[in-house]
């Protein structure tokens, strides 16, 4: 990466160094002006955000033990429950896709097409009212419910296509390897690419993780007791939104952002690993964080290999 | 069939698939503004440039949309008191609502421009760059002139991605109370359950027809503007 973006520029002489530096600290005091806005914005005695009272709430352990955590759990519950089902059922409409039976095939594309355009929070809202109405969910585990539903939906199918792709980007010789042994068709896939396919899907899956993670924060619009639910519970209780939010996201931050790095270590052990499998499956559909990720493994492998 | 078409003269459909095209149009515009500034940042020979650009990306794509949603809507406007309507007009609330929910949509998608147009730039040729340097070009035209436009050629397919990822994101909306095809959705079923399976049919069927045409346009795009090297 740097390589390439360096050839940008000329290294800098040193005109050019005294002309970076004279930009570098324009975009410094440009950058602090901006923030003394924000902070004089925070700061005005109208609404007053950064008075001890809306931030001391964070460092009371009562705060933490009511809302803070048992919201972290919530989230946490929703989306370990949905990644598990999501990788289920991902996988079996990914076989499905790649089934031999035409039938199979087109039932599992259309499911797949069709639940990958619906958004998240509608598909929660469907299912709020299926639960309601047809199963009679009871009331405390509905808006749970609702929530997996709505992710799972939406993440089974994007984990469909990285089965499809995953098996598509394994060389020919696998699948005459299996043939040439006696397996029939199904054997095959599931015996000897599917294995391969789901080792090199690890780095996408976690990075899913982080997606799931996010579209937890939707449930909010369930009741589910999620982070930002309880969050805004206690906003409102301490009158203290701002702040809220801004601790809020820096738990999100922190947890996805572990979760990238994760699914970098991931990947990358599996391009220096022995065992050659070579991580990401391509072309996966409408999920910005997926296709920018594999464009950039795609490029850090075409780099590597000019 | 009847009770359908009485729902369907109650609830304007259409109305709030209109509302979705508008979002998507002007979040999109904003978010292509600043992700392309956001990844000129990230490429600059300036470190605090850089240094910012990655900080944006890291910090955006971390972040839930529907809590910067609701840092704008309820933080920004409501608590700070910052309008992006006149106060005075009668339709004050809708519009502060649409515009923050914008700047939200173009905040949180214009990270995922930035990154889809860093991977364009890496599929430009070092030889590209090269020759605007070869004939003197500083950095900004060089970016701006040679590199930037082969760089969104090769960016169109992530691009596209964005773009439907942000058509479905317009549904956040809907926990601030704009009107469109969600919320509509959710107070539908609320008084005409025995219509759920029609209603839901309905409402997703709008989004398969706004996101499908869009996915197949920019594979065919891109495979159209796809450089052979």
């Amino acid at each position: 990466m740097s390589a390439e973006t360096d050839v940008l520029f000329d290294a800098p002489g040193p005109k050019a160094l005294v002309r970076h530096r004279i930009i570098a600290v324009l975009g410094v005091l440009l950058l602090l002006t901006l923030l003394f806005f924000v902070i004089k914005g925070l700061a005005n005695p109208a609404n007053d955000q950064l008075t001890a009272d809306k931030w001391s709430p964070f460092i009371q352990w009562s705060t933490w033990q009511n809302y803070l955590i048992p919201g972290l759990i919530g989230t946490l519950t929703a989306a370990a429950i949905s990644v598990v089902l999501a990788i289920i059922a991902g996988i079996l409409l990914g076989l499905g896709r790649l089934s031999d039976l035409t039938a199979v095939r087109a039932v599992c594309g259309v499911f797949v097409e069709f639940f990958r355009a619906i958004p998240v929070l509608m598909m929660m809202f469907f299912a709020y009212f299926f639960g309601i109405f047809v199963l009679k969910i009871p009331g405390d585990v509905l808006p749970l419910f609702a929530a997996v539903v709505g992710l799972t939906f939406y993440n089974s199918c994007v984990i469909a296509e990285l089965v499809r792709s995953g098996v598509h980007s394994l060389p020919r010789g696998q699948r005459e390897a299996g043939y040439a042994i006696g397996l029939t068709s199904n054997q095959t896939l599931t015996a000897v690419l599917l294995p391969q396919a789901i080792t090199s899907m690890l780095p996408s899956i976690v990075s899913q993780l982080v997606v799931i993670l996010k579209d937890s924060a939707l449930a909010y619009a369930v009741t589910y007791l999620e982070l930002l639910r309880q969050g805004t519970n206690l906003a409102v209780y301490r009158g203290n939104l701002i702040p809220t939010l801004i601790v809020l996201a820096v738990i999100y931050i922190i947890i996805n952002w572990a979760l990238t790095r994760l699914a970098r270590a991931l990947e990358g052990r599996m391009r220096h690993g022995k065992r050659g499998i070579r991580p990401g499956p391509t072309d996966v559909g409408p999920d910005p964080a997926l296709a920018v990720q594999e464009e950039d493994e795609k490029q850090a492998a075409a780099s590597s290999d000019r | 069939m009847d009770a359908l078409r009485t729902l369907l003269e109650e609830y304007n459909v259409l109305a709030a698939f209109w509302m979705t095209i508008k979002l998507t149009f002007f979040g999109a515009i904003g978010a292509f503004i600043i992700g392309t500034v956001i990844a000129i940042m990230r490429v600059s020979p300036v470190k605090v440039f850089q240094t910012f650009g990655l900080a944006y990306v890291t910090l955006v794509r971390n972040t839930p949309l529907t809590l910067l949603v609701f840092f704008a809507a309820f933080g920004l406007a409501i608590t700070l008191q910052i309008n992006l309507a006149p106060p005075d007009s009668p339709t004050f609330i809708v519009d502060n609502n649409f515009r923050w929910g914008v700047v939200a949509l173009a905040v949180y998608h214009a990270a995922f421009v930035a990154e889809a147009i860093r991977s364009g730039i890496n599929t430009v040729p070092l030889g590209q760059a090269e020759a605007a340097r070869a004939i003197g070009l500083p950095f900004l035209p060089t970016v701006t002139t040679i590199v930037l436009p082969q760089a969104f050629r090769g960016a169109i397919a992530p691009l596209g991605n964005t773009l439907i990822a942000l058509t479905k994101n317009t549904t956040v909306l809907a926990t601030i109370g704009v009107a469109e095809p969600a919320l509509m959705m959710r107070n539908m079923l609320e008084f005409n359950i025995s219509l759920l399976y029609a209603i839901f049919f309905i409402m997703a069927a709008g989004f398969v027809i706004l996101t499908l045409p869009t996915g197949l346009f920019f594979t065919w795009w891109s495979r159209k503007l796809a450089v052979q090297r």
